[in-house]
Formats: structure tokens, sequence, C-alpha cells
């Protein structure tokens, strides 16, 4: 990717870069449906369930199938809701999730941005979704959305500080905001040389800070089926809720490919005499890792109250992340800079 | 000055949390509750006045789906109501049958309200667990009695079918199985930190004010007043079998959780004692005549549902139809302390709460 | 549309097929009706000539009965007590017949007094005796595990019995439903409104003589 982003802005390279685009939108939405499938699978086998298994051999073709219903189904818009808004919310969450993409960093050589604020690019970004979540409560007229808008407005502005603040120990470790180069601090060959060690309060944080960006159990009050009957997007149906759970499942994998990258090495073997095995098998594994852990936690975890939540971002995440702060630029003054 | 406005939100009466068609009308000042009031009556399927038309062995079908979470305990309320008032004896083998399916019934009951109990929390496996174990039982009420969920079981006299061939033993192996799944159960959620916070010292209420609303079953025993019928005013075999009351302290949901779970392990220690004393032979009907007229006259009776207290007033004028048939049910009554309880609530503390008190609308609307 | 119009102003041209084992059946069984009807006739004349039976012995809660009605007799009024008996038939439940007018002090008094304290109401219902109306109170006192039951009667027409609500909060829901399926009304009930039946709903199911709207259900 570096000797096209270099060269000059002709149309020939827009061309090639915006092919390059597509076809990275379609790993992606690749993923999704996978990610798709395989949540639905192993959440069925931790239930002793089989989960989908009748489209296509072994349900493989299940969630393609779902995607296709929600396409045809009729696009309703409640009456009284604000039609501008209503339309724009979907394509505004969709939006970040899949900008924030560029930044990340799959191997030594694949990539497609090499921004020196790639980490800064990323949480910027990622905080526009709920703007799209607010505005998609908002505009459905309907005061279970409503509820489920202001709720999620407050859960993610509530995480997204720890979440920043956790990761500014990587940063000091790593010394740069640029993602290539920290997994390239992280290049010790051994596990042990990964941040997830060193920065164990941090990785701590930003996990659970994480999931609650995502929305997820336990911290999936926004869309908490069984007491605010779908949250937010209870008005939206077909192809605009389509858009809700695939900006959804996008977060999911840029927050996993962001944990890898950031604590778990990247592309990195976790021993020396493994390195044969390529860096990019080794970024998938940590990244399936990750994705398998978040649907694990779905299974089993009850959902957290709200006020509770508040509790704990503010309370208990915020202090102890700038306690990593403090211990970490500590640790660097006393024991790296002599 | 922002001036802000109370909402008013609808919940249900379709709405996956409750429990049925259900409304409540809640007055929202941001998230906290400001106002709740109940509305029911979309069960009402006017049971009692279609009573009155039908003579007794009629009536059972129709006492199933009032609770059909615990259609056993129904059908015994109406059944024992009318042995009382005929003054007939019930054969031993019949009374052990009936003993048996109803403490069958009451953890089965428990299953399905711990599951759904935990799925309105928002954990999702418990749900499956519980429905798998109860899903045990409701094979062998199947072979009993030819119905998963309304039986029709009892008959005034006696129990309708006897014990198939193997049936005994069946429920003699699911005893350790059940203790089993239940210590892992306690594992798995009892200990849980989210759970915890969610559930303690939530929907408090002292015993002063449980008596005063006619709260029953681990509505009325989680503030630590010590009333359990089966117990107190004895009725089948019971007085015969040791068992344990579980009691509460706080009179918050985590108690009346913990003592549903209790219930489901002092229900397989008197089924362990039923099936040794299980009597070998024996009838299962008594000597019942052919037209089942009460004498003129009322009766209350009262019996311990997994619910709370369910009873049945009967005032009959001597015919095979009774004068007037009335059902005492636990969930009606339980549920007056709603309103009590949601003031000052928020949104999430009301689906705990109300999964709390375990309702079940076909009983609340009879 | 024509043809129906067409099909329904046809007369039948012929009686519907007679079912022979129909008409048997239902032969058979008025002549059981019949038989059933002599011989009932035949018992009830012969029952008015048996001996008297001896009187009964005295249940072993009659003393319970009669401290209630004394207590409720002293404190309040004689006719405050209408009828008291022991309901063999209900394990010898002690049954009062309370006067409506005093429905309201002996309500407060069967909760409060120190000997008395029945403290947890089970239940409440109301029956209609087609000549009166009744509510039945079922209570019960935890601490000593006695219990009572106690009638009101009230007249069919304007049928009026003073809530409970404000001594057991049990009652607030009961009396509501039979309010609403009985039309019993109970003045000093904080919140008197149909429960079950829609808020619009006009009549009262319950009722003996109510008219249900689909007459042929």
């Amino acid at each position: 990717m570096l000797p096209w982003l270099n060269q000059s802005l002709t149309w020939g390279n827009a061309l090639v870069l915006f092919l390059w685009a597509v076809v990275f939108l379609f790993i992606v939405l690749g993923f999704v449906t996978y990610a798709i499938y395989f949540e639905r699978k192993v959440i069925g086998w931790m239930q002793l369930r089989v989960g989908p298994n009748r489209v296509g051999p072994f349900g493989l073709l299940q969630t393609v199938a779902d995607i296709f219903k929600l396409l045809i189904k009729e696009d309703t818009i409640p009456r009284k809701a604000d039609r501008v808004l209503f339309i724009i919310a979907p394509a505004l969450a969709y939006v970040p999730a899949f900008s924030v993409l560029a930044v990340l960093p799959y191997t030594q050589n694949l990539y497609f941005a090499d921004l020196n604020v790639g980490l800064l690019y990323y949480v910027a970004l990622s905080g526009i979704s709920t703007v799209a979540i607010v505005l998609g409560g908002w505009a459905s007229n309907n005061k279970y959305a409503l509820l489920g808008g202001m709720r999620s407005a407050a859960q993610m502005i509530s995480y997204e500080v720890p979440l920043v603040i956790s990761v500014v120990g990587v940063i000091l470790l790593s010394g740069s905001l640029n993602l290539r180069d920290i997994v390239a601090a992280q290049s010790g060959g051994w596990f042990w040389d990964w941040n997830f060690l060193p920065q164990f309060i941090g990785f701590a944080i930003f996990i659970i800070a994480a999931v609650s960006e995502l929305n997820r159990t336990p911290f999936d009050l926004p869309e908490a089926e069984s007491e605010l009957v779908a949250g937010y997007h209870v008005e939206y149906s077909g192809f605009r809720f389509a858009f809700f759970m695939l900006s959804e499942y996008v977060y999911v994998y840029a927050i996993a490919a962001l944990t890898t990258v950031l604590f778990l090495g990247g592309w990195h073997a976790p021993a020396p005499f493994l390195e044969f095995v390529p860096g990019i098998v080794w970024f998938l594994l940590k990244f399936a890792f990750i994705v398998f852990f978040l649907f694990w936690i779905r299974a089993t975890l009850p959902r957290i109250r709200v006020d509770q939540l508040m509790g704990l971002g503010w309370k208990v995440l915020l202090p102890v992340s700038l306690l990593n702060v403090f211990l970490t630029a500590a640790y660097l003054e006393l024991f790296i800079k002599n | 000055m922002i001036r802000t406005e109370e909402l008013l939100l609808n919940v249900g009466p379709q709405h996956p949390s409750t429990h049925g068609v259900f409304r409540i009308i809640v007055k929202l000042d941001g998230e906290v509750i400001t106002e709740a009031t109940p509305v029911m009556g979309y069960l009402h399927r006017g049971t009692e006045k279609i009573a009155e038309n039908l003579n007794f062995t009629q009536i059972i079908p129709y006492t199933d789906r009032m609770d059909y979470v615990s259609a056993m305990t129904n059908n015994y309320v109406l059944v024992h109501a009318v042995e009382t008032m005929m003054g007939l004896e019930v054969p031993q083998r019949a009374e052990y049958l009936r003993l048996i399916v109803m403490e069958m019934q009451r953890v089965a009951s428990h299953l399905v309200w711990w599951g759904t109990y935990l799925l309105d929390i928002g954990a999702m496996s418990p749900f499956l667990y519980a429905f798998r174990d109860r899903e045990i039982i409701i094979d062998l009420f199947n072979e009993l009695c030819g119905a998963r969920l309304t039986y029709n079981y009892m008959r005034v006299g006696g129990v309708k079918w006897d014990a198939p061939q193997g049936w005994l033993d069946k429920v003699r192996e699911f005893i350790p199985y059940m203790e089993n799944k239940l210590e892992e159960y306690d594992r798995l959620v009892s200990g849980n930190e989210i759970f915890l916070a969610r559930i303690r010292g939530i929907g408090q209420y002292d015993a002063a004010t449980a008596i005063d609303y006619g709260l029953s079953g681990a509505n009325l025993r989680c503030t630590g007043v010590d009333f359990d019928i089966r117990k107190a005013e004895p009725y089948s075999l019971y007085s015969q079998f040791e068992f344990d009351v579980p009691l509460g302290k706080n009179g918050d949901c985590y108690d009346r959780y913990r003592i549903r779970l209790e219930e489901i392990r002092q229900s397989l220690r008197i089924l362990k004692q039923a099936l040794a004393s299980f009597p070998d032979g024996g009838e299962t009907m008594g000597k019942v005549p052919r037209a089942i007229r009460p004498p003129a006259g009322e009766v209350y009776v009262r019996i311990e549902s997994p619910r709370g207290e369910i009873g049945c007033h009967i005032v009959s004028k001597g015919k095979a139809e009774p004068y007037r048939l009335k059902f005492r049910r636990p969930s009606f009554v339980n549920l007056q302390i709603l309103p009590k309880l949601l003031v000052g609530e928020t949104m999430t503390n009301l689906i705990t709460i109300l999964g709390g008190i375990d309702i079940v609308v076909g009983e609340v609307d009879c | 549309m024509s043809e129906e119009q067409k099909n329904s102003e046809e007369k039948p041209l012929t009686e519907p097929p007679v079912d022979a084992e129909r008409e048997a059946k239902l032969k058979a069984a008025a002549e059981a009706r019949a038989a059933r009807a002599a011989a009932k006739e035949k018992a009830e004349a012969g029952a008015g000539e048996a001996p008297p039976e001896a009187p009964k012995p005295p249940s072993p809660r009659q003393p319970e009965l009669d401290a209630i009605v004394g207590l409720l007799k002293q404190e309040i009024e004689e006719a405050a007590v209408e009828d008291a008996y022991v309901n063999e038939l209900n394990s010898d439940m002690p049954v009062i017949i309370v006067s409506n007018s005093h429905w309201r002090e002996a309500a407060r008094l069967l909760k409060e007094h120190e000997q008395l304290r029945f403290n947890y109401l089970r239940n409440v219902s109301g029956v209609d005796y087609e000549t009166h109306m009744e509510v039945v109170y079922h209570m019960v006192s935890l601490g000593s595990k006695r219990e009572a039951a106690i009638k009101i009667k009230a007249d069919r027409d304007a049928a009026s019995v003073y809530s409970a609500t404000p001594v057991w909060a049990t009652a607030n829901w009961n009396e509501r439903e039979i309010y609403d399926l009985l039309g019993i009304d109970f003045p000093g009930h904080p919140d008197m409104r149909r429960i079950m039946m829609p808020d619009d709903w006009v009549g009262h199911p319950l009722r003996k003589d109510y008219e249900p709207l689909d007459s042929e259900v």
C-alpha cells in the first residue's frame, strides 16, 4: 500500500485506491457475515443448543438469508418521525465504523494508511457513532427509542474516557501514536514483550471499556431487549436496521484488531521458534480469540444496570486508568530513561 | 432553567418481560418512576362465571389454565375443596401420587421462574439450562397424564391415571440429577458480581407491609415471616414428611431469589421421602358418588402453590354445579404491592422487581 | 352476493333428514330424566318420615367463635353480630355475619384488638344470592394461627359495603374485582374502578341476572 500512497494523486491512482477500498469493504462484509454466524453457533453451544444448521451446509448461509430478508423488507418510517434524521442515522453510524479501519495494520507490509496519529484518528472517529445513535433514538418519535438513545449517549461518553486513557500507557511505552510503531515496539520475540503484561491494568480497563463501547453484553443497555424492547433501533426495520447491526459488527472487527495491535503484539509470534508461521496467521489467531472472548462473555454474563454502569465508568475505571498512566510514567522515568 | 417533563410510558401489554399480557402505565421523570399503575384484565376469561354452569369434573381443565405454569396445584385446590365439602376419603396411593406431582410441579415452576428472571436481567444462558431440566419433568408428566402443560390430572376423590410402569423409577433418577444441576446453577449465577449488584437491596419491604398486603409464598417469607401453608395448615400428606421452610431476612429481591432456589432443594427432599414410602398397591380413586353433589354450604380451602397461597371458595346449593366458585389467586394478590415498590425506582429495576414477584398473568386475570 | 341472497330466501323444501340414532338417544335421556325425577320425589317424601336425628356434640372451635362474637358485641354493639356459627364443612371454621352498618368499626376491631389480631386477610369474595349480595372476608391471625370468615350482607340494588382497604391493604384489588364483576360498591375505597373488564363496560358480569352482549355464547 505504501508505494501507492506515496505517489501523487492522479486519476489512475485514485481509481486503484478506490478499488482496494471496495475489496476491503467486501472482506469486512464477509467477516461480519461469518462473525454473526459464529456468534450464534458459539452461544448456541454454550447454551446446549446447536445454533443455525439448516440454511446451506452446516447453516453457513444463515446470515446471507437473514440479510436478504432484511433487504427485501418494507421500509417503514413512522409518520411523525423526523424523516431526514431518521434516514441519516444508520448511515452516520456506519461511516465512522468503516473509516477507522483504514489505520489498522495487519502485517509489516499489509496496511492501508500509515498515519502518525493513527490511534488518535481511531478514537476520534469512533465517537461519531454516538451521535448517530442519539439521532436514531430521537428521530424515531418513540419513547423507548429515546430512552435507549439517551442511555447509549451517556454510556458511550462515560466509557470513551477510560478507553483513551488506558491506552496512554501504551503510547508512553511505545513513544508513538502510529499503530505500526506500537506493534514494532512489542517485537521482543516472546509473548511477554507484548503490551498486555507490562500494561495489564491498561489492558483490563481497555477490554472493559471496549465491550462497553461496542454496546455488547454486559453493557448492552441501549438495546436491552427485555427492558426497552430493542432500545434505539426499535422503529427501524429492513435495510436501516441492517445498517445498525452492520456498524456494530464492524466495530467488533475494529476493536478486536485494535486490541491485537495495541496489546497482543500484532503480527508477532509468541516465541522465536514459531516465527516461521507468517505474521498474518498470528494476527488472525489473536483477532479470532478476541472475537470469541466477546461472544463468550455475551453468553455468560447478565446485564449491568445503567446507574451502576455510570458508577463503574467514572468511579472505578477512570481513576484506575489515571493510576496506570502515572505508574507507567514513573516506571519510564526511573528505569528506562536512565 | 431547563424545563423537563414527565414521560408517560406504557410497559406492555406486549413486552418481552411482563410475563404475559400485562400492562403497567409508568410516569417517568428521566429514568426514575414517579408513579406506576398496573392495568390487567387482558387475559380475563371469565373462569368463575363459566364454572357456574359446569359440574366439578368439568371445571378441572379450566383450573389448569389459570396458572398454567403450575397446573397441578390448581387442580388440587379445586378437588380438595370439593372433597372437604363432601367429606370424601382419598386413597393412600392417590394421595401419594398427588403429592409427588405437586412437588415436581413446584420444581418445574421455580425453574421457569429462574430461567425467565435471569433472561430479564440479561443473562441468556440459564434460561436454556432451566428449560432443559424442566423438559425432563414435563416429559414425566406427559407419560403420566398425556399432557405437557395443562394436565387435567386430578379428580374429585383421587387421580385419573395411575403411574405407568417404571415411572416412579424415573422420578427417583431425576432427583439426584436435579440436585447436581442446582449446585451447578448456584455456582454459575448466584455468586456473579453483576447479578448480585442488580438484585441486592432492590424491592425491599418489611414484614408488616407484607402481611398487610396479603403477600404469600416467597414474597412473604423473604421478610422472615414463617408461614408456609404446607407446614402451618397441613393438607395432603405434608405432615408426614420432613422439610424446611427457607426464610429470608431483608425482604429484597435477592432473598426471594435464594428462597425459591432453596425451595427446589426442599421439594426434592420431600420427593425423596415420598418415593421411599410410596405404597405398593392401592386404588387411584376413592368411593365417589356418580354425581358429585356437595351438600349446601360453603368452604374455603387453601394450599401452597409455587407462587403463594392459592385458595378456592365454593358456595354450593346442593347441585352438581357450584353456585359460586371463587379462586384466590396468589399472583393477583401479590401484584398489589407493585405500585408501592416501584415509586422512586428506575426502569431497569421495574423489570427486576416485577420478575421477583413471580406472577403468571393467567392467574392474575383468571 | 345475489346468489347468496337467493339461497337464503329459498325455504328448505324438505325437512332435515331424521337421524334415527339421535332420536332414540334423546328419547332414552328423557325417560331417564323422568325416572330420576320420580325417584327423587319418592325419596323426599320418604325422608320427611325419618326419625329426628340426635343433637350433634358442640364443635371444638365453638369457644373460639364465642370469643370473637363476645368481643364484637361488647366493643361495638349487640346488633353488630347478626349471626354466628361454625362451618362444619370447612373444618369448623368460625363464621360471623356482621351487620353492614357496623362493618367499618368491626373491621378495625378484628385487626387491632389484642385478643383477635386478624392481621392477614386471605380472601375477599363476593357472592350474589339472588335475594341479596354478600361479601365474605376470610382472615387469619398469623400469631395465633386462628382463622375466621366474616360475612356482610348487602341489598341487591345499590349494594354497598364499607371498604376494608384502610384496614387491610390486601382488600384493595379484591374489592375492585368484586365491584367490577358483581357491582357492589365499596365507599371508602381509594381507587374504585374496574379492574378486569374494560373501563367503559356496562353491567357486572358475575351477577346472576347479567345479560351477556352475545346471548348465544
